[in-house]
């Protein structure tokens, strides 16, 4: 049973199908990237899967579950959490408060008012964790609207993996960052998700990142997929080098 | 080296027990020093503090600007005369045991209504709920007296521990209803100082920061703008019930937009990115009313003009400009 | 017959003031995405200013035909005002957060009202002279201020005028692009901080228009600003914020509601239209046709 599946899933703007009858599967444990080129539908798709969006038709199933009518609460609840292509934090609060609200929304405990956020000791080691997975340990303190544009997108993300979602959406992680800090970003993401269990679906557009780090590609174009398979096989893929290239399609 | 989780983390409530303190003392011991006139003058000012505290939950920690507050410092006060009128115990505790019930109601039918939108329509919608609020007291004359208002006697503080009558019986109220609103001061101070820093604070000034993500924490947006604006009506809804025995009338005029705009006034003066800027801005707002209203008769016009003075060089008020210059002071001396 | 005639009538005039009123908060946040407060006061501002000059005419002596004259007069002198609000309280704050936007022009709403109150003082202020001259009719055995009649005509020109210049005049391209996308319309060498300006003026005369006609049927009076903003908010909210047939169809809409509102529920005029206000907002925040 695959962890995620789509079925048929069409969005349409005006005349623009942004998502074309989508099947999508993502099995459980996998690193998948989803590549294509811009106003491919990559991010349409994940709009839809994580109720950002409704459908126009076709169904969503999380572990043969419907979901294709929840909101964007229940799918968090279900363990579905995303991040955003530009970076989304909240500037105002210190970079553990960031991570620490994951944790409070997580447990239900947001609505909180009668007590101290910082006497809460699970909430408070359990943020300390996630920050030592991230290698921010030593900006706990500093408010998020502070930091370096690398240490944005690791918080970022950690932010969404302190939710510990069963599957997790990241809308170009590494977007925007030197070469030297796109590594840092993904050997953190990827080992923090392969030791948590985590299902990640990663959209990204540096091709070398999609080849090293990911189980499995599934390449989108003008709101269909073109090619799913492994790194090697996608490599082989005379379609996906086409696209790639600029050049028109084989067939 | 990594952070002991249970070591204390936060270093502002010994740096803010540390700053109240000598200021508590002062405070108390202050009825000895002056006299009645600046005793009474402090009390409002105090009161004025929880209004524009229980405001600035909305403002500043939520993002929401509200127009309206008026409507539940009003709403507390007429609440307390109608209670003399029709009830009869003359009781301070009496008034708020039945007020903060009236106020918390209304915040939270009216927050309700008002939080299903942001922003400049969110502003409106407060404005115009207070101006129903305000044309049905001023409509309503033979319940609330018009614009003639109602008056409110002295009551009994204490349970009726303390009664004040006979020649000294004024000063004696005076003196005695300061430390009374002190205490309660006190208290309101610490409970939204709990509110702000509970994870409950935190998801809200969240929810000001970055909408989108908050939602997708799975945050309940409305609800926490709701509750917010619950408990911020509230707290201003006691400021109205300990201002009017004080007072001893009370008039639609503290039901009016005008009103509404000294509250938010307040907030903007002491510094509303602060915790500690609207108790500031409170009790500076009250002496600087106190000597415009002595000054002219068009001092809506001088609060007007300093106003727009304040949002164009001193945005971040009184608090939030001594904390920038202690700050430069600290980094010129290293 | 007659009488229901009166009422439409009656309903379409205030229509008139409040189309104005709407069509220039809605024109100025359209252009410039900003909501300026005050716009309810700027028509108080017009309402009296223009009682005063009718004041000063008929006291010079000034002929019933002149005398109409000073109403274009009341809004231009609005139209000055906001050109000189716009680049000294609103254009530092374009760029920082809506809260200081909201907040200097509330404390512009206080500066106003009680600068009215300072020159003018309490007492209503107001220009039936200029109701008087012009003749009362008969419409079906009831009498009729042709003045009235009058004002709907200049709200149907203005509404007119507006659409005119807005979709077919060299001007109103220049608005809609810049409305549409400020930065591109820079880049494309248009002078966006005049546009802003003239968009303001234009929108601050609207107001200003709406407070001239209004004032020889209805003195003016202290506190006309904030009820005007409120009910002026009504409008756009169910016609939509930024567009120009919303004000039109809000305009109508809340003038017929208010008319027979009037009718069954005099006491509690006031409060009938601040909770339409509740209302809508709760059912529909973005309006028939609004571009918010």
């Amino acid at each position: 049973m695959p962890l995620l599946k789509t079925v048929n899933l069409r969005k349409q703007f005006g005349e623009t199908r942004a998502c074309d009858g989508v099947n999508f599967v993502v099995n459980k444990g996998e690193f998948l990237s989803l590549v294509g080129s811009n106003g491919a539908g990559k991010t349409t798709l994940v709009n839809l899967i994580s109720a950002q969006l409704q459908p126009d038709s076709g169904q969503i199933l999380f572990e043969d579950r419907d979901i294709t009518f929840t909101t964007v609460t229940d799918r968090i609840k279900a363990g579905i959490v995303r991040s955003f292509q530009i970076v989304n934090l909240f500037d105002g609060l210190s970079v553990f408060d960031n991570v620490a609200l994951s944790i409070f929304s997580r447990d239900g405990k947001a609505v909180q008012m009668a007590a101290l956020a910082d006497h809460d000791y699970d909430v408070r080691r359990e943020t300390i964790e996630v920050l030592g997975e991230f290698g921010l340990t030593n900006k706990i303190e500093v408010p998020a609207g502070g930091l370096a544009q690398g240490e944005r997108k690791l918080l970022d993300v950690a932010v969404a993996y302190a939710l510990r979602p069963r599957l997790l959406f990241l809308d170009e992680p590494t977007s925007g960052v030197s070469t030297h800090e796109k590594a840092q970003i993904m050997d953190t993401v990827s080992s923090v998700v392969r030791r948590g269990m985590v299902t990640a679906v990663v959209i990204e557009h540096d091709m070398d990142v999609v080849f090293r780090y990911s189980d499995r590609i599934v390449m989108m174009h003008e709101g269909s997929f073109l090619a799913d398979g492994t790194p090697d096989e996608i490599r082989a893929n005379k379609d996906v080098a086409s696209i790639l290239l600029g050049a028109p399609l084989a067939s | 080296m990594k952070p002991d989780p249970n070591a204390p983390r936060d270093r502002s409530l010994p740096r803010l027990a540390a700053a109240m303190a000598p200021v508590l003392l002062l405070l108390i011991l202050l009825p000895t020093f002056v006299e009645t006139y600046q005793i009474q003058l402090v009390t409002y000012g105090l009161i004025a503090a929880i209004a524009a505290l229980g405001f600035n939950l909305l403002l500043g920690y939520t993002g929401l600007l509200s127009f309206g507050h008026s409507a539940y410092f009003g709403l507390g006060a007429y609440t307390v005369a109608f209670v003399v009128q029709r009830l009869g115990p003359h009781s301070m505790e009496f008034y708020i045991l039945i007020g903060i019930p009236v106020v918390a109601i209304a915040s939270a039918l009216f927050g309700y209504v008002c939080v299903r939108h942001t922003r400049i329509f969110f502003g409106i919608l407060t404005l115009a709920i207070s101006q129903v609020v305000y044309s049905l007291a001023l409509k309503l004359y033979w319940v609330t007296g018009g614009s003639d208002g109602l008056r409110v006697p002295r009551p009994a503080l204490l349970l009726g521990l303390l009664n004040f009558s006979g020649p000294r019986g004024f000063q004696q109220f005076i003196t005695s209803y300061y430390y009374y609103v002190l205490a309660i001061f006190v208290v309101c101070v610490v409970l939204m100082w709990v509110v702000v820093h509970s994870p409950f604070g935190k998801a809200l000034q969240a929810i000001r920061d970055n909408e989108v993500r908050a939602r997708f924490l799975g945050l309940r947006i409305r609800r926490f703008r709701w509750i917010s604006f619950l408990v911020s009506g509230t707290f201003t809804g006691l400021a109205g019930i300990l201002w009017v025995p004080l007072n001893g009338l009370t008039t639609p005029d503290v039901l009016y937009w005008t009103f509404s705009g000294e509250i938010v006034f307040s907030a903007l003066l002491g510094g509303f990115r602060n915790f500690t800027g609207p108790i500031v801005g409170g009790i500076v707002f009250t002496y600087l009313k106190t000597y415009a209203v002595a000054t002219t008769e068009y001092w809506q016009l001088l609060l007007g003009v300093v106003l727009v003075t304040l949002v164009l060089v001193l945005p971040t008020g009184i608090v939030g400009g001594l904390s920038t210059l202690g700050l430069r002071l600290r980094k010129g001396r290293s | 017959m007659a009488f229901l005639t009166i009422q439409i009538l009656n309903s379409l005039l205030y229509a008139s003031v409040l189309f104005l009123i709407a069509a220039g908060l809605s024109l100025i946040f359209g252009v410039m995405r900003i909501i300026n407060l005050a716009h309810g006061s700027l028509y108080a501002v017009g309402a009296y200013v223009t009682a005063w000059l009718v004041g000063r005419g008929i006291a010079l002596g000034l002929p019933p035909g002149w005398l109409f004259l000073l109403l274009p007069l009341g809004a231009l002198s609005v139209a000055l005002i906001g050109i000189v609000i716009e680049p000294l309280l609103l254009r530092p704050f374009y760029r920082r957060a809506e809260e200081y936007q909201l907040l200097v022009t509330f404390g512009l709403i206080q500066i106003l009202e009680d600068s009215i109150r300072f020159i003018w003082g309490g007492t209503p202020l107001s220009a039936d002279a200029l109701m008087d001259a012009l003749p009362i009719i008969h419409i079906g055995g009831l009498l009729y201020p042709a003045y009235n009649l009058v004002v709907i005509g200049i709200g149907v020109v203005a509404a007119l005028a507006l659409w005119v210049a807005i979709y077919h005049t060299k001007f109103g391209v220049m608005l809609r692009a810049t409305s549409q996308d400020r930065r591109m319309a820079s880049a494309l060498g248009l002078n966006v901080g005049l546009v802003y300006v003239m968009a303001f003026g234009i929108g601050c005369f609207m107001a200003g228009l709406g407070g001239a006609i209004v004032v020889p049927t209805q003195a003016a009076v202290l506190g006309m600003g904030i009820d005007a903003l409120v009910i002026a908010f009504v409008v756009v909210v169910i016609g939509g914020l930024g567009s120009l047939k919303g004000a039109l169809v809000g305009a109508l809409v809340v003038s017929f509601v208010r008319t027979a509102g009037i009718q069954f529920f005099p006491e509690l005029e006031l409060a009938v239209l601040y909770l339409i206000a509740a209302l809508v907002l709760l059912v529909r925040p973005t309006g028939l046709f609004g571009t918010a």
